[in-house]
């Protein structure tokens, strides 16, 4: 039986009247890559945008249930979304450093959260930027614009910001969709990497890649979870007759 | 006719009324320039004024117009940031937001005779303040304050929400997201309505009539102690701007070279307008690159 990391108890999530996500239960165990596949619209963004509680930005957005990390409820109104925002990284679709210098993107962060040590944020700058398989390409220009990098390695230094804090969750809404086909790849790769250091949950809709990079998938059709099982299985022999008809691309 | 046809004759059109535009903007300034610049001199332009005879200065006036400016800008931009930002990212949405606004609307739209009289009112009268170069600053603060809020909100939402929450993500605070993050990217836009805020100091004469008064005490630009009435930087002085005073060698002017002096006063304050707008770009865009990066 694996650690679980994360873990949600009947979540819902409210656009005004709509729901966009049904009552959603589900376990994600610690260093390994969760999948959510779905059509568009299906509720996976939106679910996955809730466990660090980026809908609160939302107006109108209104989230019910649990989600538990360790033995604490961070859908609850005591939490400190500020602290909890910490453990949880996120990367998006596209890519979105800061208007800022590449060193700074990094360090900015954790320059934040405490640490003034020129040394020690020039150390962290590098290990983030090693583990996002980036240091080789930017170590002779760190201070050059983060704008500069070409969208593969943009998304690449957002990995390495995430890192950057620490984090033991990182989520990941469609990291690869707006890159082309090599830069792509290396996300893929340094997904492989990160599992051994970070538990991940990825949101895709490009089923070869879930399938590539992850051991659990979770398939969201209209809000709600139809089947969660090991990748290997979802994708050879799924139980559910509508994950089927979506795999095989029958509709979606 | 073909679409061709159209597409050019549509751009023709533009072109010339572009050009028209330009026509009229370049007369102007070269009419105002051409006219005045022969006047500027050194003595000109430091020494102070002459009631009947031939040969006075603008010295005082232009000091206070730009003293009068820095005041003005020490309480607007503050102001106007604080009321900018809270409008674009803690306000709720709804209708008292929606009231506050359309409250910044209206005032943008006061006519600057209203605010001079409704500060010759309150400052002036109410609080005592009287004719002075505060009474003045915070007239013209009423004036401004609409345009420096709505500039600030509109460029804290330019800022794209991935930004924002590329920020929050990392477990940042919202101050230090504004601060930090959105605030540099916002700069550019609100530093050009800082600039059009600051062209409007120079500029007002009506708003200052009552408020700062058509006069200034015979000053002694030896004496920095702010708190003497002949100091130049007692802010609680009547100070008459530059503006104010081409208004009223125009029109009840008795030195015998009065439209000389009101023509080179005109061009004086043009170029400080210009000179102002170049420097306030180039600093913004130091600032810019330091903040962002960028080269």
């Amino acid at each position: 039986m694996q650690n679980i990391e994360l873990s949600t108890k009947d979540l819902s999530v409210f656009y005004g009247e709509k729901q966009a996500v049904k009552g959603i239960s589900l376990d994600f165990a610690s260093r390994q890559v969760t999948a959510l596949i779905g059509p568009s619209g299906c509720g996976k963004s939106t679910f996955l945008r809730s466990l660090n509680r980026m809908n609160d930005l939302i107006g109108g957005a209104r989230i019910t249930g649990e989600i538990w990390i360790g033995n604490e409820n961070i859908n609850d109104p005591k939490t400190d979304v500020v602290l909890l925002r910490q453990k949880i990284g996120m990367v998006w679709q596209r890519p979105n450093p800061f208007h800022k210098s590449i060193y700074e993107n990094i360090a900015f962060g954790p320059r934040y959260h405490g640490i003034r040590d020129k040394k020690k944020l020039d150390q962290i700058v590098e290990e983030s930027l090693t583990k996002a398989a980036l240091w080789e390409e930017t170590k002779d220009r760190l201070n050059r614009s983060a704008l500069s990098l070409s969208g593969g390695q943009q998304q690449r230094l957002c990995i390495a910001r995430s890192i950057a804090v620490s984090p033991s969750i990182i989520l990941m809404d469609e990291p690869a969709s707006a890159l082309d086909p090599i830069s792509s790849a290396k996300i893929e790769e340094l997904i492989a990497e990160l599992k051994r250091d970070y538990s991940i949950i990825i949101v895709t809709h490009n089923m070869h890649q879930a399938a590539r990079v992850s051991e659990k998938t979770a398939f969201f059709l209209m809000g709600e979870v139809v089947e969660y099982d090991d990748t290997s299985n979802i994708f050879t022999n799924p139980s559910d007759k509508r994950t089927d008809d979506y795999i095989s691309g029958r509709f979606g | 006719m073909s679409a061709k046809t159209a597409d050019k004759i549509a751009t023709a059109v533009i072109i010339f009324f572009a050009g028209i535009i330009v026509l009229i903007m370049a007369g102007l300034l070269g009419f105002i320039l051409v006219r005045g610049i022969g006047h500027i001199s050194f003595d000109f332009l430091t020494s102070p004024p002459e009631t009947i005879k031939k040969g006075g200065g603008i010295g005082p006036q232009l000091f206070n117009s730009l003293f009068l400016l820095v005041l003005t800008m020490l309480i607007t931009v503050p102001l106007g940031l604080g009321a900018g930002i809270y409008m674009s990212e803690y306000a709720k949405p709804g209708k008292v937001t929606d009231f506050i606004r359309l409250i910044v609307e209206v005032l943008s739209s006061f006519p600057s005779i209203v605010v001079g009289l409704f500060g010759l009112l309150v400052f002036v009268n109410v609080f005592g303040f009287g004719f002075s170069l505060f009474s003045g600053a915070l007239a013209l603060t009423v004036f401004n304050l609409p345009l420096m809020v709505r500039i600030t909100e509109q460029g804290m939402q330019s800022v794209p929400q991935a930004q924002k929450e590329a920020s929050l993500a990392l477990g940042l605070s919202k101050w230090k997201t504004i601060k930090s993050i959105m605030l540099p990217i916002a700069l550019p836009i609100i530093l050009t309505g800082t600039i059009l805020a600051a062209g409007r100091v120079f500029g007002e004469a009506a708003a200052l009539l009552f408020t700062a008064g058509m006069s200034s005490p015979r000053l002694d630009f030896s004496d920095w102690n702010p708190l003497s009435p002949m100091s130049p930087l007692n802010p609680f002085r009547p100070a008459e701007t530059l503006a104010v005073h081409i208004w009223k060698i125009n029109s009840e002017g008795l030195a015998p070279d009065a439209p000389e002096i009101a023509a080179g006063a005109s061009a004086v304050l043009i170029l400080m307008v210009l000179l102002f707008n170049l420097l306030a770009r180039w600093i913004g865009r130091l600032l810019h690159k330091k903040f962002t990066a960028t080269k």
